[in-house]
């Protein structure tokens, strides 16, 4: 099991090194502070819901919540010193990424839904 | 040892920043997936979405999670040579050329991307 979870770590690092730092400006601080020229709903959601897009992000949030997973379980092991816990932390972090999977596999869907409709 | 055994030294704390970098990650995503839900749900939801999202402590949180990002991406691409060796008619890369490459990689997915969103 760990040489996939190191597999799934090193490609969320990967995918989200690449994609996160220029998503989070767009549309975390340009878009709401009103900075891009058209911040109107259906062009953003005809962006969004294409279904290219659609995979691109599933597969960002997916294998960006894994890569936090791993790190944040070393974090917790080395850096706060809770091995002895490592059962129970590898038990929450992983189910916390396969329900934020699960989530983002519904909320991903929602939007080709919407665009479609 | 203690609890807090990495304030002790400069680079044990700046390797717990780049690790705490992955909550940062974490937090993104769930940034998007909020954004994504309010554009999918209607016009009232996005605009309400777009108007919690421009409060000064989400924007604040935004900015320190843009700030660990790029930590996260700088160190992350320095990296790159040390997982992933490139030979090329049987010479090895040097580091630089690899991790040149995976800096070039990130200027044409950032500019991609700010050309679909802003000419969308």
């Amino acid at each position: 099991m760990e040489p996939v979870l190191w597999l799934l770590f090193s490609g969320g690092g990967v995918l989200s090194a690449l994609f996160l730092p220029v998503l989070v400006f767009l549309l975390a601080l340009a878009l709401p502070l009103g900075w891009l020229s058209t911040p109107e709903r259906e062009p953003m959601l005809q962006l969004v819901g294409n279904p290219l897009t659609a995979v691109v992000l599933l597969g960002l949030c997916v294998l960006s919540l894994f890569h936090w997973a791993q790190r944040f379980r070393y974090t917790l092991f080395d850096g706060l010193r809770l091995k002895r816990h490592q059962r129970l932390i590898n038990a929450v972090v992983y189910t916390v990424a396969i329900l934020g999977s699960a989530a983002a596999l519904a909320v991903v869907w929602q939007a080709v839904a919407a665009r479609s409709r | 040892m203690s609890t807090f055994w990495w304030i002790r030294r400069r680079s044990y704390a700046f390797f717990v920043l780049r690790e705490l970098s992955a909550v940062f990650v974490a937090w993104s995503v769930v940034f998007l997936l909020l954004l994504v839900r309010a554009l999918a749900q209607g016009e009232s939801e996005y605009r309400a979405f777009l108007d919690w999202a421009a409060t000064p402590w989400v924007v604040l949180l935004n900015v320190v999670t843009l700030a660990f990002l790029v930590l996260h991406a700088i160190t992350w691409f320095n990296l790159t040579p040390a997982a992933l060796v490139v030979r090329l008619r049987g010479r090895r890369l040097p580091p630089a050329v690899v991790a040149g490459g995976a800096y070039a990689g990130w200027v044409v997915v950032s500019a991609v991307i700010v050309g679909l969103v802003v000419t969308r």
